[in-house]
């Protein structure tokens, strides 16, 4: 047992270490003129605006906690997948009834949306209709919008 | 492995002398650079391959101007991009800029540890073999995650974040899709594994219990191939919206790391399906050619093959898109992957 996770961290710290050789070759060859234009961000070639260190609206934030629940449930599968042979009909029932409270989960978070690009809105706190541009008046058709864009 | 040192010391040879931590120690390291250079000379092929691939698909020459036929053009490029200039952008976090080239490159190389290449030899005859290769892979995402955060560019901000949640989202099905075959193993080990399917083509892991296996097989196939990012999954570094996504900032050698990163963990993935599914290093026909160092050859061919169906599909179907890409890994591979379980253990009951 030992044997095989020292030979697992001796190709990881090898494998790093054929990275920094490889690195340092190309340091030692490589031309260096680095100008302030040169390390500036590439954005297409505009000046970034702003640092890309921001909060954004990340979609499907709820997946990673999906994710969480149906990972470690894999974890727990594995050691039953390697018995599964010798135990029979009373582990089936029992992966059964812990997959069955999972995939009700799924089937939750499919239904509620979480797994669409945009979540619809339902229930209590769901918009009774869609935004208008102004509350007592009708949304503006396509060519007064235009015309106004024009003006 | 172990039997190598243990006879190697048994012998009245130089190496008798030495203590056997340090022979050991001796043997892990040269076997670890023995595959690191197997990555990179993967690399090397597979990039020149698929572009020859690309090219024949789309009825064009591919590389011939270095060496015949092309074949020394990805040498060509390696030695450029050894010469070229790094450039680590002034805004971007330099400590965790320069860590993600090393963390990309060390995961794919120590999953190399576990994967069976003959009868025989094992580099370590790891008894949780699927499950260290299947969790160290997946460790790759976090080295994606720094890439596209520590660059501070948004076009890399925006690709690492799709790879975490790609990544993420199709590690369930191919974790599942392995299940299927552990179950009818009982075993996580890559040998008993691919012992239980010698004897043939006939005998492989693909056919059994029809149609549930290859079913696993498809979703194991589909998974892996976005876990890779490869295309028709290559939305974290999709050309056309994102530049170059996680890897926009890199330049020069360290942007090859990651190429190498990625062609290694198609390696793997490749290697891993055929160790599953196709039987590993056994030989198709029975008794041909079925012992020994033959089983690198059959092992290899297999997964050379899967890879070459790798750029097949790339060349041939067009990107999806991230919510169709979410859509396909949460409502049709994971329920389907269930079903599989589910049918393959009812059958094994009957």
């Amino acid at each position: 047992m030992w044997f095989d996770f020292a030979a697992a961290f001796t190709f990881i710290v090898v494998g790093a270490a054929f990275v920094g050789v490889n690195l340092l070759i190309s340091r030692l060859l490589q031309p260096r003129h680095p100008t302030a234009v040169k390390l500036s961000t590439y954005e297409c070639g505009e000046l970034p605006v702003g640092q890309s260190w921001v909060q954004f609206n990340n979609r499907f934030y709820v997946i990673a906690l999906v994710f969480l629940i149906f990972e470690v449930e894999i974890a727990f599968l594995f050691p039953w997948a390697v018995v599964f042979k010798g135990l029979g009909l009373f582990a089936f029932v029992e992966a059964l009834i812990f997959v069955g409270i999972l995939l009700v989960g799924l089937a939750y978070v499919w239904r509620k949306g979480d797994l669409e690009w945009d979540k619809p809105q339902t229930g209590k706190y769901a918009r009774e209709s869609a935004p208008q541009f102004f509350e007592d008046q009708p949304a503006p058709v396509e060519s007064e919008v235009r015309e106004h864009v024009m003006a | 492995m172990r039997e190598l040192i243990e006879t190697l010391q048994s012998d009245q040879s130089f190496f008798a002398g030495l203590p056997p931590a340090v022979l050991t120690l001796i043997f892990l390291v040269l076997g670890a650079v023995f595959f690191a250079t197997v990555m990179a000379l993967n690399a090397l092929v597979m990039v020149y391959a698929e572009r020859k691939v690309s090219a024949w698909m789309q009825d064009r020459m591919g590389p011939m101007e270095v060496g015949p036929h092309g074949i020394l053009q990805t040498l060509a490029d390696a030695i450029k991009l050894l010469l070229k200039e790094d450039i680590v952008p002034a805004a971007a976090d330099k400590r965790l800029h320069w860590f993600a080239p090393f963390l990309i490159f060390a995961v794919p190389c120590a999953a190399f540890v576990a994967l069976p290449y003959t009868r025989e030899f094992v580099f370590t005859n790891f008894d949780i073999g699927v499950f260290y290769v299947a969790s160290i892979t997946s460790l790759s995402v976090i080295a994606i995650l720094i890439a596209g955060w520590a660059s501070n560019n948004k076009w890399a901000l925006l690709g690492g974040m799709r790879a975490a949640a790609q990544i993420v989202s199709y590690e369930i099905p191919a974790g599942l899709a392995i299940i299927v075959i552990v179950m009818q193993v009982g075993s996580l080990n890559f040998n008993d594994i691919s012992l239980a399917q010698d004897g043939g083509i006939h005998r492989w892991f693909i056919w059994r219990y029809f149609p549930f296996n290859l079913i696993a097989f498809v979703i194991f196939y589909l998974a892996t191939l976005a876990e890779c990012n490869r295309t028709p999954f290559d939305l974290p570094e999709a050309e056309s919206e994102l530049v170059a996504g996680f890897h926009t900032e890199y330049s020069g050698f360290k942007w090859s790391i990651f190429m190498l990163a990625e062609y290694a963990e198609m390696l793997i993935v490749a290697l891993v399906g055929a160790a599953l599914f196709l039987g590993g290093w056994s030989s198709p026909i029975p008794g041909f050619l079925n012992s020994g160092a033959w089983g690198v050859l059959w092992f290899g061919l297999k997964g050379a093959f899967l890879m070459f169906t790798y750029m097949w599909l790339r060349w041939t179907l067009p990107r999806l898109r991230v919510d169709q890409l979410m859509h396909l890994s949460w409502k049709v591979l994971t329920p389907f992957s269930f079903a599989c379980i589910l049918g393959v253990g009812l059958w094994m009951l009957i």
